[in-house]
């Protein structure tokens, strides 16, 4: 879990351009929308395409996203349990 | 400020029909153009459904007479036929006889040819022909030549899904600054493989039927589309006595300035773009008799839109509709293709209904026209938003 | 019909414009095929968050956006209207690249959003809340004349009083391949001295971003007047002068009164032809300045003519090597512009002092 965890936030950065930020700026309960890491709905657009490419999870409605994306800790334990690479 | 300028012609092809009178058809039997892709090989075929119009390239080419040396994009193939429609239909045999320029707009441009031969162009010399043509302006400048129009005043206009209304607006302007005695304008787009893929990654392009301001909406379905108008002085009107279909009386463009693809909740931009294009016109709200709406069927326009409507017009709003659920959404033609459509329901004082509506919206009370409608119409207002806030609306009416 | 002002400039190019307090002084020569424009420190401009997913294009446009507000003491303005001849051509390419390498699998998007021709101005618009009329003109080299045209008459009927606008476009490498294949891009490297006297075919290919205050209102700052502007989908080489003439009469304007000539030569052996019909003809004794040598070809790159004039007008500064002859002329006072790409879509902009 701990791994999965330091992979997103990697993929995060990296995905989204977060040029200045390092991992250890992302804490694993930071809100990643609004007042948090401050994404927007294009991001969540952009972690969708994350979730299916290196997860193999398909989301068909971006509304589903709210609350996977909430944060790391969110995201890792919805991944750990649908993953289907 | 509230003098109109005069429309004496109009030419669409789309997927309801390859001219005005076959556009006409299917709006009042209620047939539309909607159906699985046929024409473009993608592997989101069957998650999809487009307005494609029936005419292959090949087919298009012919009609023009092209050599089979051109390098017309379909987007030019399209125009150019669309544009030929509208310069006859204002009975204009010699295009050089009065000051005469061209506006169009596109978003796809030569696309469909640059995502067919991208990497093929690196050895295919036959294929080398259309790498000039990728930019948007290109096919604009080969509508031009088409219809005749040489060294005038010709441009292009690419701001996403309103760029065609926004091309009626200049062009209106133009005449009205006395820059231009008679000017073609409109839009063209054909369908890509680069705007469907853009559209999916958005994630709002329905797997069925489009079915606009329906509370369970999913989403829109591309079309591919052109349409031109002829705008002419009134010193042309006057003088050849020419009858004149409509006129355009009130136009606006304003910003939404809140996000870069999405509109604002509550509609800023659409409203400023309504109100505006209100007091252009010398018009109050109660004055226009039917909303030719953008409606294109994804929950965030049809909210957008609809509040919007309500902030310009109260709950007493008039008949609107959106035509998409017949064409698809046509991007930068759409605000061309409605202006054909708002014009055609000024000739015939009829309202198109909003197709495929089952469920009202739960966000607002305000329920658009179902049924094919008889009304005295005097007034129609025609809306087109785009990516990048931008909000567009033109007002045509009967009376100059 | 009120009089139009160029207020103030913003400019991002493959010159040293970004800073400007010494207009041109050091200018650059450069020895390719392809020039990229001078990175300003776009930090300095676009908060990280708001950057992180903006194309080069944007960005240019942006930095040039609010050095010309900046400049003209302005927040915002009444309308932003933006020229670009190929919009975020780079991220086009990526998600169109994307689409085909990935077989239309995973893809983001960011590059689709960029990729759409309006997405500069509608950008500066969300930067500095500009809910006025936002409009694109993508018409190849009258993109940018377009923009000043719509500008002009919004102006002169006093439907605004403050306009931005500005002509960006950036390059990209697969389109830069293409255009070398098909030679719209020179095989071999040149000097930009020696440019214009190249005798091949095709141009430098290059990028930029140059944007203006344009108001009805004059200031003390105020560069310029700009008079009259025509734009031609077509002219031939035969017609260009007599266009040039009848432009001029329309203004009242003699040939012999105009004080400079401002050509876009950019050495395409193939295509120059039309500049020199009228740099040998009725302005043969005109002084005449050229620009394209050292700022590159783009569709917009007309819009550093139109800095240029500017700035001649106002600070009465002529850079040296941007002379094409030498006529001794002191002062100036009304400057012709003149430009076409490849033979199409030609230009005639008068610029006077104010």
């Amino acid at each position: 879990m701990e791994a999965l965890k330091l992979e997103l936030k990697e993929n995060i950065i990296e995905q989204l351009n977060l040029e200045d930020m390092t991992v250890a700026d992302i804490g694993d309960d930071d809100m990643l929308f609004g007042d948090g890491l401050g994404l927007d709905s294009i991001d969540a657009l952009e972690l969708i395409v994350m979730l299916d490419k290196n997860y193999g999870i398909k989301l068909t409605d971006p509304k589903e996203g709210r609350h996977i994306f909430e944060s790391v800790n969110t995201m890792a334990a919805y991944i750990t349990e649908h993953r289907s690479k | 400020m509230s003098q109109g300028i005069a429309i004496t012609g109009m030419g669409i092809i789309s997927a309801i029909g390859n001219n005005v009178a076959e556009n006409y058809d299917a709006l009042i039997t209620e047939k539309k153009g909607i159906s699985r892709i046929s024409k473009i090989d993608t592997i989101h075929k069957n998650d999809i459904m487009v307005g494609e119009i029936a005419y292959s390239n090949q087919e298009l080419e012919a009609l023009l007479n092209l050599s089979p040396q051109n390098n017309y994009s379909r987007t030019a193939l399209l125009g150019a036929v669309a544009a030929k429609e509208a310069i006859n239909q204002a009975g204009i045999t010699d295009i050089k006889a009065h000051k005469t320029g061209l506006i169009s707009a596109t978003s796809v441009g030569g696309m469909d040819m640059t995502e067919k031969y991208y990497y093929q162009y690196l050895e295919d010399k036959n294929a080398q022909k259309y790498i000039a043509g990728h930019h948007a302006g290109d096919s604009t400048q080969k509508i031009a030549e088409q219809l005749g129009i040489e060294e005038s005043l010709v441009t292009t206009i690419s701001t996403a899904c309103s760029s065609a209304a926004n091309a009626i607006m200049l062009g209106a302007r133009l005449i009205k600054a006395g820059k231009l005695d008679r000017v073609v304008v409109g839009g063209s787009d054909c369908m890509s493989k680069f705007t469907i893929n853009g559209f999916k990654t958005l994630m709002i392009l329905s797997d069925t039927y489009n079915t606009p301001f329906d509370d369970n909406r999913k989403g829109l379905n591309l079309g591919e589309a052109a349409a031109y108008l002829v705008l002419e002085s009134d010193a042309i009107v006057k003088a050849e006595n020419k009858p004149v279909l409509a006129y355009v009386k009130g136009y606006a463009n304003a910003n939404d300035a809140f996000h870069q693809t999405a509109s604002s909740e509550n509609g800023d931009g659409a409203t400023l773009a309504m109100e505006k294009a209100l007091e252009i016109a010398n018009y109050k709200p109660e004055d226009i008799d039917y909303i030719n709406a953008h409606g294109t069927a994804t929950g965030n326009n049809d909210l957008s839109e609809g509040r919007a409507i309500i902030r310009v017009f109260g709950k007493q709003a008039p008949e609107f509709s959106s035509t998409k659920a017949y064409t698809g959404h046509t991007l930068a033609a759409a605000g061309a293709i409605e202006a054909v459509y708002s014009v055609l329901a000024l000739q015939n004082n009829i309202i198109f209904p909003n197709l495929n509506f089952e469920t009202q919206m739960q966000e607002f009370s305000i329920t658009p026209e179902l049924k094919l409608k008889e009304k005295t119409l005097k007034t129609v207002m025609s809306n087109s938003f785009g990516f990048g806030g931008n909000c567009s609306t033109v007002i045509f009416s009967k009376d100059k | 019909m009120k009089n139009v002002y160029i207020n103030s400039v913003g400019s991002v190019s493959a010159q040293n414009t970004t800073d400007d307090s010494d207009f041109l002084k050091d200018i650059i020569s450069y020895n390719e095929t392809t020039i990229t424009a001078i990175n300003p420190n776009y930090k300095d401009f676009i908060p990280p968050a708001a950057a992180r997913r903006m194309a080069k294009g944007i960005k240019m446009g942006i930095v040039a956006s609010k050095l010309a507000l900046q400049k003209a003491g302005l927040e915002s303005v009444d309308a932003i209207i933006t020229g670009t001849g190929m919009g975020c051509l780079h991220d086009s390419e990526k998600f169109l690249s994307a689409i085909i390498d990935n077989n239309e699998e995973y893809l983001t998007p960011t590059p689709f959003i960029q990729s759409t021709h309006n997405t500069v101005g509608g950008q500066i618009a969300l930067e500095i809340q500009c809910k006025g009329y936002n409009f694109t003109y993508v018409h190849g080299s009258n993109s940018f004349e377009s923009a000043l045209l719509d500008a002009k008459l919004q102006l002169e009927l006093d439907e605004a009083n403050n306009i931005l606008i500005g002509g960006v476009d950036e390059l990209a490498d697969h389109t830069i391949v293409l255009n070398k294949i098909i030679h719209h891009i020179k095989e071999e490297p040149v000097e930009s001295s020696k440019i214009l006297d190249s005798k091949t075919k095709g141009a430098v290919f290059s990028e930029g971003a140059n944007f203006f205050v344009v108001s009805n209102k004059k200031k003390a700052s105020s560069l310029a007047q700009i008079e009259a502007l025509e734009i031609y989908n077509t002219l031939t080489i035969d017609s260009v002068e007599n266009q040039a003439r009848q432009f001029l009469k329309e203004n009242h304007i003699n040939p012999s009164n105009v004080d400079a000539l401002i050509l876009g030569n950019n050495g395409d052996v193939e295509f120059d032809t039309f500049y020199h019909k009228l740099a040998t003809g009725d302005f043969k004794n005109t002084q005449q300045f050229v620009y394209k040598p050292w700022t590159g070809e783009f569709n917009t790159v007309s819009s550093f003519g139109l800095l240029l004039a500017a700035n001649i007008l106002k600070i009465q500064n002529t850079p040296e090597p941007f002379k094409l002859n030498n006529t001794n002329t002191s002062h100036y006072k009304t400057i012709l512009l003149y430009n076409q790409y490849r033979g199409e879509n030609h230009s005639f902009t008068l610029l006077r002092t104010c």
